[in-house]
């Protein structure tokens, strides 16, 4: 049998001009990047050589103290995110579960989800101090206006038939919340863990790079007041990966490309 | 009426919402007033409300209010210009459409905020700064609810416009544009959001500006009902704006 082939090579003669396309537009922005560089025409080191942040890239990765900073990062991140999306978690299942409720609270986690969360980074330093405390209260704030609405929105998005079904069967409320609402809510619960991921992180790096003296944000701060440009460029360029890659590993991790949207 | 249907009524989650706003608040002036909570880290609510008074008189709010609105509409014009206008080419040239779309909807959810030392450098401590932030961060969901608005233009539409023989120009300004806008203001609209979010941010960030730096002033002075009172005044512009632009959204929207 060919058939089951034709669409193979039909996607790959498709394919083939769009990568060449993506691989012209790399190159060309990294030759324009290098001719900037070269040329003169801004201040020296505000646009550094690729050879310059190539360099400076595989210097950061080599330095043992990075990874000490990348790990008071990621702790900070992970436990606002512990603390962020469990409570997000617990409240929308709450709004979503009632009627009454939602329409009275969660007008206030709409309008307030969007307002610039760093503007509490003030009130966080007087709460929690100028430590770790003060970046995982950031990161924790960020992350649950995002969870708190995906979970309420997807409590309610789940099918009547399943919480019969559950009830039918007499299901206790834990056994209707981990067999009904919970896996029936998954899709746009990781969604929600996944945009809150990628706010926490913003939340705790912008507290970083205020005052600390610790974490990744530090470290950008640090190489901009040192005018250090190639190290700034290659944390800049390893942290877009980190985080790119963080919230890729959250959507496999929860199995969201499996999940089919019905 | 029975509680059941009182529940059902309408004012009845507005008033509960209202009511226990207040009652917080109202058990947080009095958790604070017997030294349950320390007035030193918490103000109470009523010198916060007593402080927006003296921060807008005193602190030049309206200045301050006028220039982060400046940032964010320029950033916000230059989000719209530029946005829309790559939307549509990518819209028309299919193969650099799909080599990009992803790249752009990756960067829509990249912390493009954390370039702010790097345009710091790039453009000093002005206004410029902020505005391109806001540009920066504001300019993906623009392209990308472009290009999905002029797609999901209806066939029947575009078949119309060519029976009457419109030049593309024309098909594009009576056909396709007037049948994507209610999309492409949707991205607009979240577009300015992040613009707003990331100008608020950034002043806060770099002591420059409008409303952020009200905020980082007041703390650094340790003025704490003006700290808590300048950080309402921003929530309460940031509401403003989402409400504002949410009905603009509404009444674009066709009728289904």
């Amino acid at each position: 049998m060919n058939l089951p082939a034709a669409p193979k090579v039909g996607a790959m003669i498709l394919a083939e001009p769009v990568t060449v396309v993506r691989a012209a537009i790399i190159v060309f922005i990294l030759l324009f990047w290098e001719a900037i560089a070269q040329s003169g025409l801004l201040y020296r080191d505000v646009v550094p050589s690729l050879l310059a942040i190539g360099t400076a890239v595989i210097r950061l990765l080599s330095t043992p103290d990075y990874y000490w900073h990348l790990g008071v990062t990621a702790g900070e991140v992970g436990t606002g995110l512990a603390v962020g999306g469990l409570s997000g978690l617990l409240v929308g299942l709450v709004l979503g579960g009632n009627r009454v409720l939602s329409k009275s609270f969660e007008p206030y986690l709409y309008y307030l989800g969007p307002t610039p969360k760093i503007i509490f980074f003030p009130v966080m330093i007087m709460w929690f101090g100028v430590g770790p405390g003060s970046k995982i209260a950031m990161g924790a704030i960020s992350c649950f206006f995002p969870i708190a609405l995906s979970t309420a929105a997807g409590m309610r998005q789940i099918d009547k038939v399943l919480i019969r079904v559950g009830h039918s069967f007499r299901a206790n409320a834990w056994q209707m919340a981990t067999k009904i609402y919970l896996p029936a809510m998954r899709h746009p619960t990781i969604n929600g863990v996944r945009l809150g991921l990628g706010v926490a992180i913003i939340g705790t790096l912008l507290a970083e790079t205020k005052l600390s003296n610790r974490g990744v944000g530090f470290l950008i701060i640090q190489a901009y007041s040192l005018f250090d440009m190639p190290r700034m460029y290659a944390m800049l360029i390893v942290l877009f990966v980190v985080a790119i890659g963080a919230n890729a590993l959250v959507g496999r991790l929860g199995g969201l490309s499996t999940i089919r949207q019905r | 009426m029975g509680v059941a249907a009182l529940t059902r009524t309408r004012i009845f989650p507005l008033a509960l919402g209202i009511g226990a706003l207040a009652a917080a608040i109202l058990a947080v002036e009095v958790l604070i007033r017997i030294g349950v909570i320390n007035r030193f880290i918490v103000p109470l609510p009523s010198q916060i409300a007593l402080a927006f008074d003296r921060v807008i008189v005193e602190e030049d709010i309206a200045e301050r209010f006028r220039l982060t609105l400046f940032e964010a509409f320029t950033a916000g014009a230059m989000i719209t210009v530029i946005g829309v206008s790559l939307g549509f080419l990518l819209f028309r040239i299919n193969i650099l459409r799909q080599a990009t779309e992803t790249w752009v909807a990756a960067l829509a959810s990249a912390p493009t905020v954390l370039m702010y030392p790097l345009f710091l450098v790039v453009f000093g401590r002005s206004a410029w700064t902020i505005i391109m932030m806001g540009f920066v961060a504001g300019l993906p969901p623009v392209i990308l609810k472009t290009i999905e608005g002029l797609a999901g233009t209806r066939r029947v539409l575009i078949n119309v416009g060519k029976s009457f023989k419109l030049t593309g120009a024309q098909l594009f300004t009576k056909i396709l544009f007037p049948a994507a806008l209610p999309t492409i203001f949707v991205g607009i609209r979240l577009g300015m959001i992040f613009t707003l979010i990331n100008v608020v941010g950034v002043e806060f960030l770099i002591n420059f500006g409008g409303l952020g730096q009200l905020i980082n002033d007041l703390a650094e002075r340790y003025d704490l009902p003006g700290t808590y009172a300048a950080i309402c005044f921003v929530i309460l512009v940031s509401v403003c704006f989402f409400v504002l632009t949410e009905w603009i959204e509404r009444w674009l929207r066709p009728v289904e």
